[in-house]
């Protein structure tokens, strides 16, 4: 289990983004997850209230958008969608391939905030 | 969203502190020429085991070390440090994998150019350690004969993380049933092409052959850098 120092790593950066910018206040944080992250959404948003406690975020919400495993694939010579994490092969035309060019983001894209 | 809030676009990568760290590690690493690698496995797979026996088979030729993280005890390390190696343990505390900047800390006071081959045994988990780059230029996942063969397809992100499987404990292959065709198949279907060696710590076999392999990626990784060197001096400013 380490999406609670995952969490609390989300909670400070999105502070940080959020003094730069004049003390806004943030209702809620936009995280794109890749299904290779390492990180489970479920953990992370349970973790994500923990880690707010007793912070400026306290009561903010955490917006998960899961982003699919993409491969290069050479056989179609393009990005393709993997078949699945337990078999990576082109869902187009079954070439396995390990080439991996998305899915393990973390990525905070957006935050909702009031002045 | 509620009319008086608005959306400020950000780009932050959540583990950019972890990444850095391990980025400025890898530079110092090839700087220096010591090769790194690291293992991960569930908890008792025999990384520690292997590890003992690598360091000792492999310091008539090389210099090399280990670092190894433990969430808490310094029995790792005892039983690496009969080597004669340098070996340092990392406690991890309630942390379940390593992170760059335990790495960092734990290499204070060494000197990088006095080693050839430095190991980094994580805490044994098969979940955490994948999203850490410790700056290694090798990551091997071990997993054991007594496991079972479908852990690849129960933890696809570290196998698919990590550059090479090491099916450890062959030695016990036979008692436990273990299939071979099986278990090279998930490995397969979750990291295609991925090269996969068969050990014993306990019997040596397939050890000379991992040695082997060792030397083999580490004189890779070092005409690598050579031709960078050469091309670099060569490049007019
Ligand atoms: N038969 C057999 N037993 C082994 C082998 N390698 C390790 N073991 C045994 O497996 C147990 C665990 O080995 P360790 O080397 O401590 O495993 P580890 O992965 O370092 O364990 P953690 O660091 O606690 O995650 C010990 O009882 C070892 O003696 C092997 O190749 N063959
Ligand atoms: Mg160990
Ligand atoms: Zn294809």
């Amino acid at each position: 289990m380490h999406e609670l120092s995952i969490a609390m790593s989300i909670v400070d950066l999105a502070q940080e983004e959020a003094d730069r910018r004049g003390g806004v206040q943030i209702k809620a944080v936009h995280l794109r997850l890749g299904l290779l992250s390492g990180v489970v959404k479920d953990a992370l948003l349970s973790s994500y209230e923990m880690a707010c406690e007793d912070t400026p975020l306290q009561g903010s919400r955490l917006v998960v958008e899961e982003v699919p495993v993409l491969i290069f694939c050479r056989q179609c010579d393009a990005q393709r969608p993997v078949h699945s994490t337990q078999m990576f092969c082109c869902s187009e035309c079954g070439t396995p391939t390990g080439e991996v060019v998305q899915g393990k983001e973390l990525l905070v894209v957006g935050l909702e905030v009031e002045d | 969203m509620s009319p008086k809030t608005r959306m400020i676009e950000v780009r932050q990568n959540v583990l950019k502190q972890n990444d850095v760290v391990a980025r400025a590690l890898r530079e110092r690493f090839h700087e220096a020429g010591v090769f790194v690698v690291s293992l991960v496995s569930s908890p008792g797979a025999g990384k520690t085991a292997l590890l003992e026996k690598t360091l000792t088979l492999l310091r008539q030729q090389f210099r090399v070390a280990a670092l190894v993280g433990d969430l808490a005890t310094e029995n790792d390390a005892a039983r690496l440090a009969r080597s004669q190696a340098p070996v340092k343990q990392i406690i991890t505390g309630t942390v379940c994998h390593l992170e760059a900047a335990m790495v960092q800390s734990a290499l204070e006071g060494w000197n990088l150019d006095e080693l050839d081959f430095l190991f980094i045994e994580n805490v044994g988990n098969l979940v955490c350690p994948s999203s850490y780059d410790l700056g290694e230029d090798l990551r091997l996942v071990l997993m054991s004969v007594t496991e079972g063969e479908d852990k690849p397809l129960k933890y696809p992100t570290i196998f698919n993380s990590a550059d090479v499987a090491l099916i450890a404990k062959i030695d016990l292959a036979a008692a436990v049933e273990f299939n071979a065709v099986v278990a090279n198949r998930n490995i397969q279907a979750v990291r295609p092409e991925m090269t996969v060696l068969d050990v014993s710590a306990k019997s040596g076999e397939g050890v000379e052959k991992f040695l082997d392999f060792l030397r083999s990626r580490r004189n890779a990784a070092r005409a690598v850098a050579a031709s960078q060197r050469a091309k670099a001096f060569a490049a007019p400013d």
